[in-house]
C-alpha cells in the first residue's frame, strides 16, 4: 500500500524585544541564572502581569508579513499545568482568540503553499538545569532558571499542508527567513529562538481522513525536522503496514541516534483548563494601528528576490546572502542607491565579496556613508581606481576614511595617461631583457611579470589593461 | 471630630509625637490582642523606625504628609516590603515580600505607618475567620462570635480601637460582611479603583482592596489615600475620585430615588436585621428620600454565579503555591509531581482545597461550557441588572448580612449555609460596582447590624455623601475606639 504523509507545523519564535512579555525583566540571553527576573517573572504573590506593546507589534509584523488576518480583539488566555519551570502554574497565552487568523507561506523552489491557521503569543517557560541525567527522570536534583519565563514568544500553527520531510524543513526555512529578515525574530536556533514542533500522520493514498498523529516535540535545527519527519513517517508506516496502530502520543526526539521516541501517550495528555486571564484586557489593535504598522513594513523576501532578479540582474548567490544578512542588504540597498554608472551587479560583488568579508572579519557595523562604495565601484567603472585599488582601498575605506584621502593615501587615482604608462613600461623593459625575450618567443604570459613591476612602481595605480597592452606592443615578435 | 483628624491634629501641632503614637499602639496590640487575635503579626521595629524618621522630619521642620504617624493594619495578603506576608496559611507561613503593595504604598505616601498583619480566613476564602491557619477572629462585641471574614482581622482591629483604620480585601463582602459583624465601617470601592498589585490574590476579576474605619469620613480619608491609577496592575482604572472628604456633607435626600430589593427584606434576612434596616429606610425616606422596592430575582443565581467564578480563577490563581520558589515545601517526595501534591496537600487547609477542587472542576474539559461558561453569562445578567436598577435609582440599600454574627463554629460544617451569609454583598463583586457597610443599630442580643449602600460605579463620591448623612442620623455608638486621651497620657 502507499501512504502519504501529513504533516502540520507549530514553530515557537521568541520575539525580539528588550523585556519580558509581562515585565520590564531583560530578554537577555546567558546572563547569570535568575538574574533576568522581576516579581511578575517569578510569579510571586501578589504579582501582576503588563501588557509589553512592543511585543504586539513584532508579532502584528510577523501576521503581516506571513499573510494572516490581523485581529482586532484578541483575549489573553491562561493555559494551567504545574511544572517546575512554570513559576505561576500557568502560562499565560492566546486560545479561543488568536491575535492572527489565516495565512500563507510560497515556497517557490517546491511550487507550494503552506496554509497557516493560526499565530498566537504567549510566553516562555524558565529552563531545568538537571544534575546527574539527561532529563528530571534520574536527576540527583534540577535546579529552575527562571530567565526565560515571561520572554515573549509567537506560536505559528500551520494547516496540516506538508507532505513531505523535505517541504517540512523548507516551510520552517521559509518562516525563519522571513521572520528574521523582518526583524520580529533574531531567529538563533542554538540559543532556542526559533524551534518547532511536527504533527505527523500517515495515510493510504487517496484516503480523505487523517490517520492517528503523533506530535514530535522540540526540533531545534532545519537538519532535525527532516531528518525527525522522515524517521517518524517511516516508522508509521512500518507500524501500519506490519498490522500495528498508531498511537496518539507526543514524541521525543533525539538528535544522535536519529530516532523518534514517545514522551507520554494521549491518556496522559494535560487538560489545560484555558480560560480568559481575569488579570489582562482583551488585547485591542484598532484597524488604524494595523495600517499603520503594515505601511511600515519592510519590503519581504519574496519580493526582494523577485526585483533582485528581474530588475538588478543580480546573481542568485548574491540574492541568497542578502536574504540570509539583513545588515549588508541594507548597506547594499543604501549603497546602490547611490549608483551612477556602475551597475547594481558591479557593486554587488564587492558587497558580497570582499565587504561582507571584512565585516565579518572586525565583527563591528560599519561606519563609512553607504554612498562611498558606491562612488568607489562607479570611479572603477569610469576607469578612475582599478579593481586592485578597490581591493586595497575596501579595507582602509570601512574604517571610516573618506574615499578621497584614501586614494590619496595610496597616492592618487588610476594612471590612464599614454605618456607616462609609455615611459614607465619602457624604463621595466629596460630593466628586464631576458623577459622581453620571452614574450618575443610567444610567452605571453611572462608580461604579468612585467605589469606585477609596474604595479609595485605604481602602488596599483596604473591601469592594467593600457599597460598589458602597452607591453605586449613593444614586445610584438618582429 | 473623627480619628484620624484628631489623631493627625495632634501630631502636626506637635502634642504627640509619631514614634509616641506608634508605640503606644503596638503596646494596645500587644497587651489586647490575646482577646480577638485580630493580628497575626505587629511589624514592630519597621514602624517604629519608620515614625522615627517621621519625627526627625517633623523636627527638621518639613512638611510632612496629612497622615504621617498614623497607624493602620493591612489584611495579611498585602505585601509590604521586608515583612510576611502569608494570607494565613501554613503555605506562606514563612515567606516574606520582597516588595510593597500598591495601595499600601499609596497610604504609607499619605503618612500612614503599617503597624501589624491582620488575621484573615486562609486566602480570604471564608466569611467567619474561622478557616486560618492562626486560629479564628473572635468578634469584639462578644468573644464567642465570629468577626465574619474573610477580613475579620482587620474588622476587628478596628472595631476593638487597637488601630483607627485597617485594609481588607474584598471578593465576594470579605470587607461588608465583617465590618457589618463587628460594626464598623467597611467600603469596597468600584473594581479597578485601587490597584490590586501586591494584593495575593482569590478571584482576580473580583478581588478589591478597602478600608475598615469607625465612621464614613475616615474611610473617606483612607480611600483618597489608596485609590489610584496603577500601570502595574492591567485591570486599575483612572476615572478620577474627585474631591470626598472635603465634600461630604450632603443637606438632606431630597431628590434622590432609593431601590431596595425586595428579595433582601424577606424571610431570607433576620427579623432584628429586617427591622433595623427599615428604620434606617425610614429615616432617609423622613430625610426627603424616595424609598421604593424593586424586584432583584437573581439572588440565587448570583450566589452559584459566585461559586463557579470565584474558584475558577482561584485554582489557577493559588497554582504558584507548588513548594518550587518559596512557600512550603515537603522535602521527603521521590519525584517533582509528588513534591508538588505533598507540599500542596500540607499547605493548604480544607476551605482552600474545596475551593480549588470546585475551580479545577468548572474549568475542566467537557465541563467548561456547562459551568465556567454559563457562569461568565450570567454575570454580564447580574451587571445588566443592575445598570437597570441605577436606572430607576441614586442608591440601592439592603442588609450587609442577612444575620448578625452567629456563634463559633455555627456553620463550620456546613459550608452552604456558610456561603448564605454573602447573598447581599455577592452580586455587588459580580458587577464589580462601589459599596459600604455602615453599623446602624443592634439586635437583641446587643450585636452590630450592617447597612448596606450600593452606588453605580465610580460614585463613591455621592455613596459616601449619602452614608455620611444616614450615619449622622443613626448616630451609631461604638463598642471600642482607639482611646486618644490614653495615647496623650502614655506620653
Amino acid at each position: 500500500m502507499q501512504f502519504e504523509p501529513v504533516i502540520g507545523l507549530e514553530i515557537h519564535a521568541q520575539l525580539n524585544t528588550k523585556s519580558k512579555l509581562f515585565c520590564t525583566a531583560s530578554t537577555e540571553f546567558g546572563q547569570l541564572p535568575n538574574t533576568n527576573v522581576s516579581p511578575v517573572s517569578l510569579g510571586l504573590p501578589g504579582a501582576l502581569p503588563v501588557l509589553n506593546k512592543e511585543a504586539v507589534q513584532l508579532a502584528i509584523m510577523a501576521g503581516i508579513a506571513l499573510d494572516c488576518e490581523i485581529q482586532e480583539r484578541s483575549i489573553w488566555a491562561r493555559k494551567n499545568y504545574f511544572y517546575a519551570d512554570l513559576p505561576k502554574g500557568y502560562q499565560i497565552s492566546q486560545f479561543e482568540h488568536p491575535i492572527c487568523l489565516g495565512g500563507r507561506v510560497h515556497l517557490i523552489d517546491l511550487n507550494k503553499t503552506v496554509r497557516i491557521t493560526r499565530i498566537h503569543m504567549e510566553e516562555d517557560a524558565g529552563k531545568l538545569n538537571h544534575q546527574g541525567a539527561d532529563g528530571i527522570a534520574g536527576a540527583t536534583s534540577s535546579a529552575a532558571d527562571l530567565n526565560r519565563a515571561g520572554v515573549p514568544l509567537i506560536e505559528i500553527v500551520s494547516e496540516p499542508d506538508i507532505r513531505t520531510a523535505q517541504e517540512a524543513r523548507a516551510y520552517m526555512e521559509k518562516v525563519h527567513q522571513i521572520l528574521t529578515f523582518i526583524g520580529v525574530c533574531d531567529g538563533d536556533l542554538e540559543k532556542g529562538s526559533f524551534r518547532c514542533d511536527a504533527n505527523i500522520s500517515v495515510r493510504p493514498v487517496g484516503e480523505s481522513a487523517f490517520g492517528t498523529r503523533t506530535e514530535v516535540k522540540n526540533l531545534n535545527s532545519f537538519r532535525s525536522i527532516e531528518r525527525a519527519v522522515e524517521f517518524e513517517i517511516n516508522r508509521q508506516i512500518s507500524v501500519i503496514s506490519s498490522g500495528g496502530a498508531i498511537v496518539q502520543q507526543t514524541m521525543n526526539f533525539d538528535d544522535t541516534s536519529g530516532e523518534t521516541t514517545p514522551l507520554r501517550s494521549k491518556e496522559n495528555a494535560h487538560d489545560y483548563r484555558y480560560f480568559p486571564d481575569p488579570d489582562l484586557q482583551p488585547l485591542i489593535v484598532t484597524a488604524s494601528t494595523i495600517a499603520a504598522i503594515k505601511s511600515s513594513m519592510p519590503e519581504l523576501p519574496d519580493a526582494i528576490q523577485e526585483r533582485y532578479s528581474t530588475i538588478l540582474a543580480l546573481p542568485a548567490h548574491d540574492i541568497k546572502v542578502y536574504l540570509q544578512n539583513r545588515p549588508l542588504f541594507d548597506l547594499f540597498e543604501a549603497s546602490c542607491a547611490h549608483l551612477k554608472k556602475a551597475t547594481p551587479k558591479d557593486l554587488s560583488k564587492w558587497v558580497v565579496g570582499d565587504l561582507n568579508a571584512l565585516i565579518k572579519e572586525s565583527n563591528t557595523p560599519i561606519t563609512q556613508a553607504p554612498q562611498v562604495f558606491a562612488e568607489l565601484v562607479d570611479r572603477c567603472s569610469a576607469n578612475d581606481v582599478s579593481t586592485k585599488m578597490v581591493k586595497d582601498l575596501l579595507p582602509v575605506l570601512v574604517k571610516g576614511t573618506p574615499l578621497d584621502d584614501a586614494i590619496k593615501a595610496m597616492g592618487g587615482g588610476q594612471i590612464s595617461d599614454q605618456t607616462e604608462l609609455t615611459t614607465m613600461v619602457d624604463a621595466v623593459l629596460n630593466e628586464h631583457p631576458d623577459v622581453v625575450e620571452k614574450i618575443k618567443n610567444g610567452k605571453t604570459n611572462s608580461a604579468n611579470f612585467l605589469m606585477g613591476q609596474i604595479m609595485k612602481k605604481t602602488q596599483g595605480r596604473a591601469n592594467p589593461d593600457a599597460v598589458l597592452a602597452l607591453i605586449l606592443d613593444a614586445c610584438k615578435p618582429q | 471630630m473623627t480619628t484620624l483628624k484628631a489623631l493627625a491634629n495632634l501630631i502636626q501641632t506637635k502634642r504627640l509625637g509619631c514614634e509616641e503614637l506608634i508605640r503606644y499602639v503596638l503596646a494596645g496590640i500587644a497587651s489586647k490582642n490575646n482577646d480577638t487575635n485580630a493580628f497575626i503579626e505587629s511589624f514592630n521595629d519597621q514602624a517604629i523606625s519608620i515614625a522615627k524618621q517621621q519625627d526627625k522630619a517633623i523636627a527638621n521642620g518639613e512638611t510632612l504628609p496629612p497622615f504621617a504617624g498614623i497607624p493602620m493594619a493591612i489584611k495579611d495578603n498585602m505585601c509590604l516590603e521586608g515583612e510576611h506576608v502569608s494570607c494565613a496559611s501554613k503555605m506562606l507561613q514563612n515567606y516574606r515580600s520582597p516588595y510593597t503593595a500598591t495601595a499600601v504604598l499609596n497610604a504609607m505616601g499619605h503618612g500612614f505607618v503599617p503597624v501589624g498583619r491582620t488575621n484573615m480566613d486562609e486566602f480570604a476564602m471564608g466569611s467567619s475567620n474561622e478557616h486560618s491557619f492562626y486560629g479564628p477572629v473572635s468578634n469584639p462585641w462578644n468573644l464567642d462570635a465570629v468577626s465574619g471574614g474573610s477580613s475579620g482581622g482587620s474588622a476587628a482591629a478596628v472595631a476593638s480601637g487597637l488601630v483607627p483604620f485597617s485594609l481588607g480585601s474584598d471578593t465576594g463582602g470579605s470587607i461588608r460582611q465583617p465590618a457589618s459583624f463587628c460594626g464598623v465601617v467597611g467600603l469596597k470601592p468600584t473594581y479597578g479603583r485601587v490597584s490590586r498589585y501586591g494584593l495575593v490574590a482569590f478571584a482576580s476579576s473580583l478581588d478589591q482592596i478597602g478600608p475598615f474605619t469607625q465612621s464614613v469620613e475616615d474611610a473617606a480619608y483612607a480611600l483618597e489615600a489608596i485609590c489610584g491609577f496603577d500601570p502595574n496592575d492591567s485591570t486599575s482604572n483612572a476615572q478620577p475620585l474627585g474631591p470626598v472628604s472635603s465634600e461630604l456633607n450632603l443637606e438632606s435626600f431630597k431628590g434622590k430615588r432609593i431601590g431596595v430589593p425586595n428579595e433582601l427584606m424577606s424571610d431570607h434576612i433576620a427579623p432584628d436585621v429586617k427591622q433595623a434596616i427599615q428604620a434606617v429606610l425610614d429615616q432617609m425616606a423622613a430625610l426627603g428620600a424616595h424609598v421604593e422596592l424593586f424586584d432583584f430575582p437573581i439572588l440565587d443565581e448570583s450566589l452559584a454565579t459566585y461559586y463557579i467564578i470565584a474558584p475558577a480563577e482561584a485554582s489557577s490563581n493559588l497554582s504558584r503555591f507548588d513548594g518550587v520558589r518559596y512557600g512550603h515545601r515537603n522535602t521527603n517526595a521521590a519525584t517533582l509531581k509528588q513534591m508538588i501534591q505533598t507540599s500542596r496537600d500540607e499547605g493548604f487547609g480544607d476551605e482552600v482545597k474545596r475551593r480549588i477542587i470546585l475551580g479545577t472542576y468548572v474549568l475542566s474539559s467537557g465541563y467548561y461550557d456547562a459551568y465556567y461558561g454559563k457562569a461568565q453569562q450570567m454575570r454580564s445578567v447580574v451587571t445588566d441588572t443592575y445598570t437597570n436598577a441605577f436606572s430607576a435609582y441614586d442608591l440601592i440599600c439592603t442588609p450587609t448580612a442577612p444575620t448578625t454574627a452567629f456563634k463559633k463554629g455555627a456553620h463550620l460544617n456546613d459550608p452552604m449555609s456558610m456561603y448564605l451569609s454573602d447573598i447581599a454583598t455577592i452580586p455587588v463583586n459580580l458587577a464589580g460596582l462601589p459599596a459600604l457597610s455602615l453599623p446602624c443599630g443592634l439586635d437583641a442580643n446587643g450585636m452590630p447590624i450592617g447597612f448596606q449602600m450600593i452606588a453605580p460605579w465610580f460614585q463613591e463620591r455621592e455613596l459616601m455623601r449619602a452614608a455620611h448623612l444616614v450615619e449622622s442620623a443613626i448616630q451609631f455608638k461604638p463598642k471600642h475606639q482607639l482611646n486618644i486621651e490614653g495615647a496623650l497620657n502614655a506620653v
